[in-house]
């Protein structure tokens, strides 16, 4: 595990380290930089992560009653046990990768969080989730197209938007123009040694409209597959460490990326979820240590990147006779990156008395994720109305909670 | 983004209103029915269609069971799992991985399914993918081919949720395929009433609220019977299935019903559920909401049963509101991405007046002014399964493993069976248009020409023996005109092999149209 003093000095920062700015990438901010492009990177877990293991009530005895098998312990108190956030929450011990990131305040969760529609089914409930419109299913493209449709481009890059994924996801389709990829370096003409002439063929076929598309625009300052990761970041094997990787590639290219989306499943832990150690443990190694080497290899960009998780709904507060967990409803979200008020676990925590359950079994919601994007997408890409972008929701500033400074 | 996005689509419509005010030539209607009512022209195509007549091969493409098929039908006979029933599809594949997965929760080890029940449960999709694109590549019957994949889209069932990859060879084989040519209320019924529909729209878990259920004396249950029983006791309404039929696939979002209207449906088809012994539809009685409902005005008193949604289902298929919703998507598919009102509205009245005959619904639209108008005429944005067996069909491409096809599907953006949403694709231009998507075409384009995919063998220049320029190319595979534009940027670059001038033609704009 790397501590803080350890992080700073890899990222060749050491000396900024001790200014009175909260947030560890903007003590950094003079040095590589995206050239003031804010960057939103959007992570799905899909099959709906269980939270409660992910951030811990310990303070919750009734957390312990509910989970006999499955439960994290105490910080403190054993092997494995869950590590302090404040003296209430605790992180799973998997997540101590992106520990530090709390500690210096760059990372926050926000906790009881989710969409307010009652489905339990995952595919209705990613489907509302992306869509941005929870119960209504006519709804054609996603939300973070509607934002960026929603926002000025000045010279509309074909790498504004891009889903590490192989059909472009539903949160991302519509009119924005976003590109679906799942390896940057088969982004541009294959023609073989004439491959550039070909694609300038193709460029005068199709005119100015896809000027700079089809050449290799990832390829326009440096080559993003020759930037190898920075500060000694390494990214574990596996789809999110490879999907985040590019995404580093692309933002340190200045290829114009402002969103990017990528997704990673294994959530769905119905049964033999483990606890401290186990199936739910070692996706959340990947995806902590994933997560965390992105920070490092971008290093000072982090102050103009923030990263976003979310997962369609929550699981029960009971361990099942499987000793896994089913299908709930609240969840927990992680927000990482520059200008992030971190080290703090936000949202009202509704407890887990049994009167104090949805539907008398699960984490009941008190914030809605339309709140947390809401603010995200306002200070960190500038849409200026949110109307068009969460078309059924009410989405009044005094409903987010100051994750972004 | 709106900026980059519509040029893209403005150019590859503009670039393809270049015919006059005159009505289309002879080769231009062939070529026509060849990109619209087929996959696009196979090399020599244009010519075959023109010596049988354009209207002989219309009437021959609405009637393709007298069609023979044999070549295709051969060719699939080494696709088992297509032979297969639900039940013994699910027995073969699906009941081993969850055998597996029970005696890994036994030893509460992490052991997951083995990569070889996993590979093997893999057949049943890849055999489904396969016929699919053996059929729309190769059949002769291609307007049935083109209709298939607009009704497998209408009734849109996705392969990525739960069981359904297990269900969908019953689906299309069984539901939608004997059908097309059919009444639209018995395609309608027969999806309500298949398990994928059934498990896709949550219908097969809907059920009455146990206080709405019928007094019924209790008996005993065969032992299979009871899992599910006990499992659907603690269940509910689910109002899934009932809006989607009405929004999706009957009325449509405009088409005049109310949310009651849709919790009043979804207690009329509670019950509908699966037999979970052999695989089939069955409607239980016990799990029927047995109060009074009232459906977009028709009231049914207490005590109904099965007979309450086959006649909601007979009402919904001849209402003006779906006449008027279908109409619009097959003018949407066949003739343009905004069709004209009096199109739309002509086609409406035939659905009407034939009780929803497809055929003639189908006819009349090819029958209209409009499918033949100038500005119809290669104005329409391929789909990506299009664009991908028009391409296939070009180079006459031999498919040796549909698989790799399958993925370039994918790539484009539209894997088959892939769409999550019950609205399945878009079939406007503006769903696809996008520099990434593009990319992908062009990609394929000239991997396809140069013979490089894998599982598919073509000779681009053993289409064009004698005379290998760039117009006669040009002709072999697009069976008409490149625009003087895309034909002077070909010819600038100077000397080019076959593969290369095909693989510039097929990314080319015009070969993104129809």
């Amino acid at each position: 595990m790397i501590n803080r003093r350890m992080f700073l000095k890899s990222s060749g920062l050491a000396l900024v380290a001790g200014g009175l700015l909260p947030n560890v990438f903007v003590k950094m901010a003079n040095a590589a930089t995206t050239k003031g492009r804010k960057v939103l990177i959007a992570i799905f877990q899909r099959g709906a992560v269980d939270g409660l293991n992910v951030i811990v009530p310990y303070g919750e005895g009734q957390y312990y009653a509910a989970r006999p098998t499955i439960a994290i312990p105490r910080p403190g108190s054993a092997e494995g046990a869950a590590l302090d956030l404040d003296g209430f929450f605790g992180a799973h011990p998997s997540l101590a990768s992106i520990f530090p990131y709390f500690k210096d305040r760059s990372a926050a969760f926000v906790h009881a969080v989710g969409s307010p529609d009652a489905t339990r089914s995952h595919f209705d409930a990613q489907d509302f989730m992306e869509s941005g419109t929870p119960g209504v299913k006519a709804t054609e493209d996603g939300f973070l197209s509607r934002a960026l449709a929603a926002t000025k481009s000045e010279k509309g890059s074909p790498l504004r938007a891009v889903a590490l994924s192989p059909a472009l996801p539903r949160i991302l389709s519509g009119t924005a123009g976003a590109v679906s990829m799942t390896n940057i370096a088969q982004f541009g003409i294959r023609g073989g040694p004439a491959s550039g002439q070909i694609a300038q063929s193709f460029e005068s076929m199709y005119g100015e409209t896809v000027a700079g598309a089809l050449g290799g625009t990832a390829k326009k300052s440096t080559d993003p597959q020759k930037l190898q990761p920075e500060n000694g970041a390494a990214y574990p094997n596996g789809p999110l460490g490879n999907a985040l990787r590019q995404i580093a590639q692309l933002i340190k290219s200045d290829v114009g990326l402002e969103v990017a989306f990528a997704d990673v499943g294994g959530w769905d832990t119905h049964a033999g979820e483990g606890g401290p150690q186990g199936q739910l443990a070692n996706n959340l190694r990947q995806f902590s240590d994933a997560i965390a080497a992105f920070a490092r290899d971008l290093g000072s960009r982090m102050s103009d990147v923030v990263l976003v998780t979310m997962s369609e709904f929550g699981r029960t507060v009971h361990e099942n006779g499987n000793r896994g967990t089913d299908h709930g409803h609240a969840n927990v979200m992680l927000v990482l990156g520059g200008g992030v008020r971190g080290g703090k676990v936000y949202g009202r925590w509704p407890g887990l008395a049994s009167s104090q359950l949805y539907e008398n079994r699960d984490l009941a919601i008190t914030s809605d994720f339309r709140d947390v994007f809401g603010e995200l997408l306002t200070k960190q890409l500038g849409v200026g109305s949110l109307k068009a972008v969460f078309p059924t929701y009410d989405n009044s500033p005094s409903k987010w909670r100051g994750i972004l400074a | 983004m709106r900026r980059l996005l519509l040029p893209v689509v403005a150019f590859l419509f503009l670039a393809g209103a270049t015919s006059t005010d005159t009505n289309l030539t002879e080769r231009q209607r062939a070529l026509h029915v060849l990109n619209r009512l087929a996959f696009g022209p196979r090399p020599g195509d244009v010519d075959r269609v023109l010596n049988d007549g354009v209207d002989r091969w219309i009437d021959q493409q609405l009637h393709p069971e007298a069609i023979p098929d044999r070549a295709v039908d051969a060719r699939l006979r080494e696709y088992g799992t297509l032979r297969m029933s639900n039940a013994e599809i699910v027995q073969t594949f699906y009941a081993p991985i969850v055998e597996m997965r029970r005696e890994a929760k036994n030893k509460a080890d992490n052991a997951s399914v083995s990569p070889q029940l996993r590979k093997e449960a893999q057949r049943v999709m890849q055999e489904l993918v396969g016929q699919r694109i053996v059929r729309a590549a190769d059949s002769d019957r291609q307007l049935n081919e083109v209709m298939v994949d607009f009704w497998m889209n209408h009734f849109n069932v996705f392969a990525g949720k739960g069981i359904d990859r297990f269900l969908l060879t019953s689906y299309e084989r069984d539901t939608i395929r004997p059908l097309v040519w059919g009444r639209f209320e018995d395609l309608l019924m027969a999806t309500a009433k298949s398990p994928a529909m059934l498990f896709y729209l949550d219908n097969a878990r809907s059920v009455a609220a146990p206080e709405n259920r019928p007094r019924m004396q209790p008996r005993r249950w065969p032992a299979m019977m009871r899992p599910q029983q006990q499992s659907q006791n603690r269940g509910g309404l689910n109002e899934n299935y009932a809006r989607e039929i009405m929004e999706l696939h009957t009325l449509g979002v405009d088409g005049g019903y109310t949310q009651k209207d849709v919790t009043e449906l979804a207690r009329v088809l509670t019950g509908w559920t699966i037999d979970q012994r052999t695989g089939a539809f069955i409607f239980r009685p016990q799990l029927h909401d047995a109060c009074a409902k009232t459906v977009l005005g028709v009231h049914f008193p207490a005590g109904g049963g099965i007979e309450e949604g086959e006649r909601m289902i007979h009402i919904l298929a001849r209402h003006p509101a779906t006449g008027h919703h279908i109409a619009y998507q097959l003018c949407q598919r066949l003739v343009s991405d905004d069709p004209p009102k009096a199109l739309v509205d002509r086609v409406t009245k035939t659905f009407l007046y034939t009780d929803g005959d497809l055929r003639q619904t189908v006819k009349a639209v090819i029958d209209s002014p409009e499918f033949w108008d100038p500005q119809t005429y290669r104005a329409k944005v391929k789909s990506p399964f299009e664009y991908v067996i028009s391409a296939l069909r070009a180079v006459n491409a031999g498919i040796d493993d549909p698989m790799p096809v399958a993925r370039a599907m994918q790539q484009i953006g539209e894997p088959l069976y892939g769409a999550q949403p019950p609205t399945g694709y878009s079939d406007k231009a503006d769903a696809w248009v996008n520099t990434g998507a593009l990319l992908n075409r062009l990609n394929f384009a000239l991997a396809l020409a140069a013979n490089k995919l894998p599982g598919l063998h073509s000779d681009v220049a053993s289409l064009v023996p004698s005379d290998r320029s760039v117009d006669a190319l040009a002709v072999a595979l697009t069976g008409g005109n490149l625009t003087d534009e895309t034909r002077k940027t070909i010819k600038a670059r100077g000397q080019d092999d076959a593969p290369t001038i095909a693989g510039l033609i097929l990314g080319s704009p015009e070969f993104q149209r129809q």
